[in-house]
């Protein structure tokens, strides 16, 4: 196991990619605060799951773009743990439109969410990481963010803007022993490709060099690799995990 | 409060490195005793734990010298 003992604090954790990506920690031996907005069923199934493993896990809720509720989720987290190793920064939400149709709120809310979510989460836990001189820290891009995506500016913007602050933290932490790396997925099965309409799906298929769409388990896999040792020597890279659409 | 000097100097030796006789009030944490904004912010943080009071990011912008930290900490804990 390569996360033996570990702490790790993933948020949007109860579903989709973030709920395998807890759910992988836990198998590699993390400990996992299992972050969630609105689906606390959900979430306690993943809570449940991380324990029958063996390892400690509760879920929290918290809305990612709310300053004070972000504080205070790393403030219980620390509680619970007693330190926090790793964070993945996973929540995030689709409000589709073309630009020209694009409402302001459809904008503001997944910038909040996605972007502004991100900054916020990763601020909260530095502290704690600047002191145990140790950290890692991965952020869930998205392939769009590098490719761009006709109907997604907000997504995009957003996923790209997270591109650019993995960077910028990477550079400010690496002195303090924190790396700081981004995974860019592609097309993963989950209930938010699951909503996007045949057509456009295979449309996408044919633009997959490996002929699939990815699991959730895949984009899992890159996770534990830049949360532990493995990935001791690289930071402020993004791994683009999309079948190879875009190279 | 005389000893808030003195558990400010430990702090920035330990931290920063620095000889004891490099602190005084006068004495810049990036000008004179070699930190960079990323010490500045580690030191504001152990100032924190040592005095148990929190320094707003506001306040801990106006903390460049030892005197600002001294004088910061003596009127606010």
């Amino acid at each position: 196991m390569k996360l033996q003992g570990k702490n790790a604090l993933v948020t949007g954790a109860s579903r989709g990619i973030g709920r395998e990506i807890a759910i992988e920690l836990a198998r590699q031996g993390a400990n996992v605060a299992v972050n969630f907005s609105g689906s606390e069923q959900s979430a306690n199934e993943v809570v449940e799951e991380i324990r029958s493993i063996g390892c400690k896990a509760f879920a929290i809720q918290a809305n990612v773009a709310d300053s004070d509720s972000v504080t205070e989720m790393v403030k219980k987290t620390i509680e619970q743990f007693g330190t926090i190793d790793i964070l993945v920064n996973n929540a995030g939400i689709t409000r589709d439109n073309l630009l020209m149709r694009m409402k302001e709120d459809e904008w503001d809310a997944v910038i909040d969410t996605n972007l502004k979510g991100v900054f916020l989460c990763t601020k909260a836990v530095t502290r704690q990481m600047m002191k145990q001189r140790s950290g890692r820290i991965i952020n869930i891009s998205s392939i769009v963010g590098v490719s761009g995506n006709p109907g997604q500016a907000n997504y995009v913007a957003a996923k790209a803007g997270v591109i650019g602050l993995t960077k910028t933290t990477a550079k400010e932490l690496a002195t303090r022993g924190i790396t700081v790396n981004a995974v860019a997925p592609g097309f993963i099965t989950t209930d938010m490709t699951d909503k996007l309409s045949e057509d456009l799906k295979a449309e996408m298929l044919k633009q997959i060099p490996l002929g699939s769409l990815g699991e959730p388990k895949d984009i899992a896999n890159a996770v534990v690799f830049l949360a532990s040792d493995d990935s001791r020597y690289m930071t402020g890279q993004t791994l683009h995990i999309d079948g190879g659409m875009v190279m | 409060m005389a000893d808030v000097l003195e558990r400010v100097t430990k702090i920035i030796v330990d931290r920063l490195g620095v000889e004891e006789s490099q602190i005084t009030l006068e004495a810049s944490f990036k000008e004179d005793l070699g930190a960079d904004s990323l010490d500045v912010v580690e030191l504001v943080m152990e100032l924190e734990d040592e005095f148990g009071m929190e320094i707003s990011d506001d306040d801990a912008e106006k903390i460049s010298t030892v005197g600002d930290a001294v004088n910061y900490i003596k009127s606010n804990a």
